[in-house]
């Protein structure tokens, strides 16, 4: 046990157009106390304020919830972020949020996810992009990348709306380009 | 290149020393991206280049806080929280002969003018002061002002509507170009002026203190001071409208706070 955790401290996640679907397909497979700590930033109206994560949690066993400013990062918790405000890692580990202007239309976004999260755990860091119809998320890539972390999108064959991982990719700082099922039995690897 | 941790504490503290103005108790991840940002705006790549412009050229830092401490809003943002007012806030204050409301941290102002709206809607406004504060002294300006772009007001009708608002929203502005300003009857009695939560103390006594959006930019003690500092402020019963991921959680003072609407956070002092 103690390798893993010592390889990566957490798992990051951008997505936007398509992501209910590509997240729980994810999530469904993880145990409850999947120990890497899971931060997301899927793209929502504000309007709709708990539906994403009562909708994952109905499908998943691993903790689902909506990240708090001042939580405590802990493992075995898909931390998800709230509407309308972008969500990012403190030194300390723990969350912030901000109500800065939207980046690339969006708040939360997932590029100030990726940067905040890279700079507090370096190579320690698995970033993934998946579907979305927007190219957030790509500058993020490059930071998680600069700061040696491990850096994936999703297959564009694979990916409901392939704008978002395509942009990914072009960066050229993407390290795998997998399918979900693929992304999930790596996910899952990492804790055998 | 991007000012990382250290680089940024340091930075922080030689502002304080300097300049009086304390970031050293602002949520780091925030205050780092901003002046990433800065740096990016103004073409600095290294962080040592940018401490030492802003330790020489005192113009330069005023630029620089403007750009740091600068915070964005919209007129009802999260109109659930306007409709409480309205509904478990108002009543309450109309039972005082004159209304003292303070809202700290009112960036550019769109909610400043919001709570005008409510208080005129409620019979209340020409009884009220409302004492406008933020720490930017360009947000306080456009605030006095009170001219916005056309193109948010779309975003602000619609709030206003689900706020529970039922006039017509037209009344209270005035279009120019691309541009709306609102009524000088709403602004005569707001007072605008520069207050820093970090530093400043209290100036008066509320029956209303709101401030939305402030605190989560503030780490844990910063955030347990200006709580403090609200409730010093506040009368007994007096009312303290956070933003809606904001809490009392981490505060010393929670126990003496009653919830008034959980979801809203809307909370009154206990008497």
């Amino acid at each position: 046990m103690a390798d893993f955790k010592q390889a990566y401290q957490a798992i990051v996640i951008g997505s936007s157009a398509g992501g209910l679907h590509a997240l729980s397909s994810i999530f469904e497979l993880l145990p409850a106390d999947y120990p890497i700590p899971i931060m997301v930033v899927q793209h929502r109206s504000k309007d709709h304020n708990a539906l994403l994560e009562e909708v994952l949690q109905a499908k998943c066993v691993i903790k689902i919830k909506q990240a708090d400013e001042k939580e405590i990062i802990s493992p075995g918790c898909v931390y998800i972020a709230p509407p309308d405000y972008h969500l990012l890692v403190e030194d300390n580990k723990t969350f912030s949020l901000s109500s800065d202007p939207p980046v690339h239309y969006s708040r939360p976004s997932v590029d100030v996810l990726f940067e905040s999260a890279a700079q507090v755990y370096k190579k320690q860091l698995i970033g993934i992009v998946l579907t979305g119809a927007n190219s957030d998320g790509a500058e993020g890539i490059i930071e998680i990348r600069k700061n040696g972390g491990v850096t994936i999108a999703q297959s564009l064959l694979d990916a409901d709306f392939v704008y978002m991982p395509r942009a990914a990719i072009q960066t050229l700082q993407v390290v795998h380009v997998w399918t979900l099922k693929e992304i999930s039995s790596y996910l899952l690897n990492l804790i055998r | 290149m991007k000012i990382d941790p250290k680089e940024l504490r340091q930075l922080l503290e030689s502002i304080l020393y300097v300049y009086g103005y304390d970031f050293t108790e602002y949520a780091e991840a925030s205050v780092r991206r901003r002046v990433d940002n800065y740096m990016n705006i103004k073409n600095i790549d290294a962080p040592e280049v940018l401490a030492k412009m802003i330790l020489q050229d005192e113009k330069f830092f005023e630029e620089f806080v403007q750009h740091v401490s600068v915070t964005v809003t919209e007129m009802f943002r999260d109109p659930g929280f306007y409709r409480s007012l309205r509904e478990n806030v108002m009543g309450r204050l109309a039972t005082y002969p004159f209304i003292k409301i303070w809202i700290a941290g009112c960036a550019t102002g769109e909610e400043v003018y919001s709570v005008a709206i409510l208080l005129k809607e409620a019979g209340l406004l020409n009884r009220s002061v409302i004492y406008a504060t933020d720490i930017n002294q360009k947000s306080l300006q456009i605030a006095k002002e009170g001219v916005y772009p056309m193109d948010n007001m779309k975003t602000h009708i619609s709030n206003y509507q689900k706020s529970g608002g039922i006039e017509s929203f037209s009344e209270y502005y005035k279009a120019k170009y691309n541009s709306v300003m609102f009524d000088k009857s709403l602004k005569q009695n707001i007072v605008f002026a520069p207050h820093n939560l970090a530093v400043d103390t209290s100036f008066n006594e509320f029956q209303l203190i709101i401030c939305r959006n402030v605190l989560i930019y503030f780490n844990q003690q910063l955030q347990n001071k200006v709580i403090n500092l609200f409730y010093e402020s506040l009368c007994p019963l007096g009312f303290l409208g956070l933003g809606s991921k904001e809490s009392l959680l981490f505060a010393e003072k929670k126990k003496y706070f009653d919830d008034v609407d959980r979801k809203e956070k809307i909370f009154v002092k206990a008497r």
